[in-house]
This record gives C-alpha cells, structure tokens and sequence, in this order.
C-alpha cells in the first residue's frame, strides 16, 4: 500500500506567474518597458511641461492671457488657417498621385526600382530640396531660363518665395512617404477580388469605384492623417521657399518667433498646445470618418 | 425557375497556347465544349489546367490560337466583355458586401432595375439553399456556405459558360463531398455549360460528362469518365486513374492485344494499350484495388509486405518485391508485415503501356 504515490493535495491555485499569464502579462510584457520610458521622456514630459507653462504667462495676467493674446491677434490666429491651407491641399494632391501611380506599381515587375526612385526624396531633407527648388524654379533658374528661350513668357515666373514654393517642396518631400503607405495598402487587396469583379462584368472603372475604392478608404484616411501631420508642421521649407511674413507664415513660425525671437516661452507653447490641438481636431475627424467603411481583412476570404 | 442561361451551340479551343517567358504553359490546346456539358480538366498541378481557365475567362491572354464562342471571336474581349461567370479557388467574394450586395454584384455592374436584381438574387438564394443568410458579411459564414455564395454570384448573371477553379480544394473531406453533389445538382436544374479545373480524380469522375487530363500543357485524352477509368490511352493518364502499380518489364510475346511481359521472373500478361515489340521495356499497369493476395502461378508476383491498413471493407497493405518494384493491393484478410505473399489479378485488369519517352514530347 505504501508504494502507491500520494497524490500532492491541491490545496492552491494557479501561482501568480500563471494567473498573470492568463491576463496577458507575461515576460514579454517587460520588452516594451524601454519604449515606454523612451516615450515618457520625449513625449509625455515634454508635452506636459509645454501645457503648463502655456498656461504661466511671461507678462504676468490671468493663467488664460496667452490663450487670449493668440485668438485676438490676426497675425497669429491666422497662422492656423495659413498652415491648413498649405497642409490640407498637399496632403490631398499627394493622395490624389500616390493612389494611381500605386496602382500601376503594383503591377510592375521591376517594383523596387521604380519604388527606390520614388522614394529618393525622403532621403535628401527638406534643405537639400529647398536649395534644389530654389535654383530650378527661381527667377534666373532653367525652368524660367528655358521658357524665355523659347519665347513662351516674357518675364520670369515667380515660382518660389511664395504660396506655390512651399506647396511644390511639400509635394515632393511628403509624396515618397505617401506613396508608399498607400502601395502597402493596395498591394494588401487579393488581386483575385478585382479578377472576380471583372468575370462579373465591371469595367476598370467599376471595379476601381465598388471594389477598391470601399476596401482602400480606411488605409487612405490613415494615410492622410499621418501625411497631413507632416505637412502641418511644414517649418523650413515655408522659411526658405515662402514667405515667412506673408501668405506663408505657418503656426511652427508663429510658435518659433515667440519661442526664440520674443524669448516668450510661455506663449511659445501655448501656440504649440494650439498647433497640437488643430492637427488632433482633424485626425480624430478623418479617423472618426473611417467607422463609415467597410474595415475586415481586404482578401477574398478565410481561404 | 427563370435563371435561364444564354444559349450557345459551342465553345472552341483552337490551337490554344500560353507562353510565360520560356515557359510553354499550354501548347496547342484544342478542344470542342458543347452546350450543356460538364467538362473537368484534370492533371496534376503545373500541367496547364489553371492557365487553360483563365485564358477561356480573359484573365490570362492567350499568345497563340483563338477561342471561339459559336462564331464569335472571345479571346480578343477582356474578361468583362466575355459574361463567362467564374467559381475562383479561394471563392474571391467581395469582404465589404453582404451575401445579397455579392450575388448581385454582376447585375449592378451591368445596370439591371433593381426589381428584376432582387429577384434573381432571391432565385439564386434559394437555388443554393442559402435563403436566410443574405445580410451577412462573408467573412461570418462557413467555408461551405462561401462557396455557395460564390457559385450564386457566377450564375446569377446567366453566363453561357461557368468555370470553376479547384472549388473545393478549401473544404474538409465531408464538406467537398456534399459540395459535389450540390454542384451536381446545380447543374442538373440550370444546365449550365461548366468547365471544371480539378487535380481530384474521383471529382473529376463523379461530376463530369467529359474529362480532359492535361499533362504539362498537353491534352494527354478527351472521354467520359468510364472510358478514361477503365480505357487510359497512356501511362501516364493511367497513372492519374489510379492505376498504382507499375510494373515495369521486357515484352516477351505479343498476341494481338494480349502482351506478355517477363517481370522479374514472373510472366504477367495483360491487355496492350500502345504498341509494344517484342524485346523491348514495357509497364504493366494494376489498380491496387484489383490486386489482391493470393495463390503462386500465372500473372502472379513475390512480395514481402511491409505495412498493412485496416480500412473497415478491407485491409489496405503495401508490399515490395525482390528486384525493388513497389505494390498498393487490397486483401480480405489482414497478412502480417514481413511475411512473403504472391500478389495475382486476372489478365483483362492488367494494361500495358510502352515505356514512356522521358522529357516532354
């Protein structure tokens, strides 16, 4: 009888390293312990810091003052409508190339040279492009050079220095970024969906409006979120290609001037709470929109 | 039921081919469908039977030949042109539309009232027994209610020809069975002209009027089910219709359609299916089902057995013999692993066929 084991009584649970488990928690949780104080340092301290000290103002005054300053001055408030009407257009324009072109990659089969060129931009910096543009588009530039020459126009456009010189550098360092987020999400759709449209009698029209197009817009609306958070924050390029006094004067100037030409840090801040608030106002509107779409897997089925 | 087909004598392969780069996909393809028939192309895969469907749906252009629908000209047309409907492998229903926006799908495109939609769409329905289910996204049915979706939506638009692509190669063992006879079904009620690309021998022999077994881009034989089965004009064909074991052998004597070969010692002789000379290799071919355990002396051949299935019927063994060859056979009576038997058919159930030429011919 005594060789027979006792069973050992269970008399505890699951251990603790068990029940966490179960919650999810587990060693790997740890792995993102660095990310996080990585974020709380660069992000959360720093944005924490900027709110309150928007709300001390350097002149003395109500904790709103710096608040209130902003939204009664024209040549501030109206930075934010400047900035939308550089950063909302571009973003669109942007969308509007990356989709077809991402449409004809897809098919290609020599995709990563086309993609490499494409993608150059992002790797010269908004400076290098700004000096690009600067000695292509200005007045003494080829682009006006070769239209005197050919006696198109009489005298040279005025294509940087303004709206439309910030517009194009924003295009061209904006689009790179665009594009490929939006090729990811083409090349996601199972191309037997566009193959079974066909079969079914849809044009390329068609399938493009009842096929792609409803399975596309939650990856283009983030897309355009995150591509109109780039542009919204356009700072060098409105320096060196606009006019940083006039039409193109963005709310990054307006917050920079404060910051470091009037020595007002407080303001300086208040302007980036307003400048963040903006740009949040947009993205929770584009990501909201989202909700009216079609949002599964974008392929046939299980399979 | 007002699902009525358009109607059409004859779809015509003529001299169909497909080049990928180098690659010869299919090579001279020709082949008459008439109306109403249930054709399944078979071969296993790589052999050209997915390209031929696609180049008949316009979703692959043909680079040489013609495909002729009566005296119509379609290979020119793009696939939306054409009105073929198609079952895609993996069913390509649209994630974002419900069952009744998908089956409709085709009809939209083509601009119907949205009356005569919904009522076709409901004929559908209830034609692949799916009334009820109409409301939901694809991704919440089952595989097999998917698969009636898809075959709803290809035939909703009345096509004159539905292809279907290895429909039933997603589905567990029970499920492709019951999908088979319901395709059968569907068939039988709608008469609709039906190519059907499988790799299945069994689906191949149980659904279609006539087989067509493809072999890298070739057609190997055109019959119906019971000529392929019992008839393969060529080993290789044989090879497809179950014909497991393959002994291979030198002809001895030929007298007219019986052929004699010496495998291994032992005389076999069966029914010549090519031309054969004396002297030369041969194989003879056996179903495993039509080999079984018995007795040593004519047509009969030493093996030692290596494993043995219960298969509730019967057993399932495997086997070997001295010189190498490998058996498939059937017994009533489980044998041991190991031990020797001499496994034996009649002479009619045993085919002979030349030594294939290696390569593409």
């Amino acid at each position: 009888m005594d060789a027979v084991a006792h069973a050992p009584a269970v008399e505890h649970g699951p251990s603790l390293r068990q029940r966490l488990e179960a919650r999810g928690f587990d060693a790997v949780t740890l792995l993102v312990i660095p990310a996080a104080i990585f974020s709380l340092l660069l992000f959360v301290y720093p944005f924490a810091f900027g709110f309150i000290l928007s709300f001390e103002p350097k002149a003395g005054g109500d904790w709103l003052a710096n608040y209130r300053r902003f939204f009664s001055d024209p040549f501030l408030y109206e930075t934010i409508a400047k900035t939308l009407w550089l950063a909302i257009p571009v973003t669109l324009v942007n969308l509007l190339l990356a989709v077809p072109i991402a449409f004809r990659v897809r098919l290609m089969r020599r995709q990563r040279l086309l993609t490499t060129l494409l993608v150059l931009p992002i790797t010269l910096g908004t400076v290098l492009v700004a000096e690009g543009l600067l000695n292509y588009l200005g007045p003494q530039g080829w682009f006006n050079r070769t239209l005197l020459t050919f006696g198109l126009i009489s005298q040279p456009l005025k294509l940087v220095h303004n709206y439309w010189g910030v517009f194009a550098s924003l295009v061209i360092t904006g689009f790179p970024f665009t594009f490929l987020l939006t090729l990811s999400y083409v090349t996601g759709i199972d191309p037997a969906l566009e193959q079974a449209a066909a079969t079914l009698g849809a044009s390329a029209w068609q399938r493009f409006r009842h096929i792609y197009l409803p399975l596309l817009m939650p990856g283009l609306a983030i897309t355009f979120c995150l591509s109109f958070v780039q542009a919204f924050s356009v700072f060098p390029s409105a320096v060196l290609l606009g006019e940083p006094a006039g039409p193109t004067r963005v709310i990054s100037i307006a917050a920079a001037q404060a910051a470091f030409e009037e020595y007002d840090y407080s303001m300086g801040s208040a302007i980036a709470m307003i400048m963040g608030f903006v740009q949040l106002g947009i993205v929770v509107a584009v990501l909201a929109s989202r909700g009216l779409f079609y949002r599964g897997p974008a392929s046939g089925a299980k399979g | 039921m007002t699902i009525a087909l358009s109607q059409f004598d004859e779809v015509r392969l003529d001299r169909v081919s497909r080049d990928f780069g180098a690659l010869n996909a299919l090579r001279d393809v020709s082949l008459t469908i008439r109306r109403g028939e249930f054709i399944a192309l078979l071969g296993p895969s790589g052999c050209g039977k997915s390209t031929t469907l696609n180049c008949i749906a316009g979703l692959l252009p043909v680079t040489g030949g013609a495909i002729w629908l009566d005296k119509n000209r379609v290979d020119t047309l793009r696939p939306e042109e054409r009105g073929f409907g198609m079952v895609f492998q993996n069913y390509a229903l649209f994630p974002h539309l419900n069952v009744r926006q998908n089956i409709g799908f085709g009809l939209k495109m083509r601009g119907r009232p949205k009356a005569e939609i919904d009522r076709k769409v409901d004929e559908a329905l209830s034609l692949v027994r799916l009334q009820g289910q109409e409301n939901k996204l694809p991704g919440q049915l089952s595989g097999g209610q998917q698969q009636r979706v898809a075959i709803a939506r290809a035939i909703v638009i009345e096509p004159p020809l539905v292809l279907m692509d290895e429909p039933l190669s997603n589905l567990d063992a029970k499920l492709r069975l019951e999908m088979r006879a319901e395709i059968r079904r569907i068939h039988n009620e709608l008469g609709a002209t039906t190519i059907y690309v499988t790799h299945d021998q069994d689906e191949a022999l149980s659904l279609a009027d006539r087989i067509v077994v493809l072999r890298d881009g070739v057609v190997r034989q055109v019959g119906a089910p019971k000529e392929l089965y019992e008839a393969p004009a060529h080993f290789d064909v044989a090879d497809f219709m179950g014909f497991r074991n393959k002994l291979r052998g030198k002809v001895v004597a030929v007298e007219g359609d019986r052929t004699i070969l010496d495998v291994e010692g032992a005389r076999i002789s069966g029914v010549a299916r090519e031309r054969v000379s004396v002297g030369s290799t041969a194989y003879a071919a056996i179903r495993s089902d039509d080999l079984e355990v018995g007795e040593a002396g004519p047509n009969a051949i030493a093996a030692t057995v290596d494993t043995i299935e219960y298969r509730g019927r019967e057993f399932v063994g495997t086997a070997h013999s001295a010189g190498g060859l490998d058996f498939v056979f059937r017994s009533h009576v489980s044998v041991e692993p190991g031990s020797r038997i001499h496994l034996r058919t009649e002479d009619e159930r045993i085919l002979v066929f030349a030594e294939p030429v290696q390569g593409r011919q």
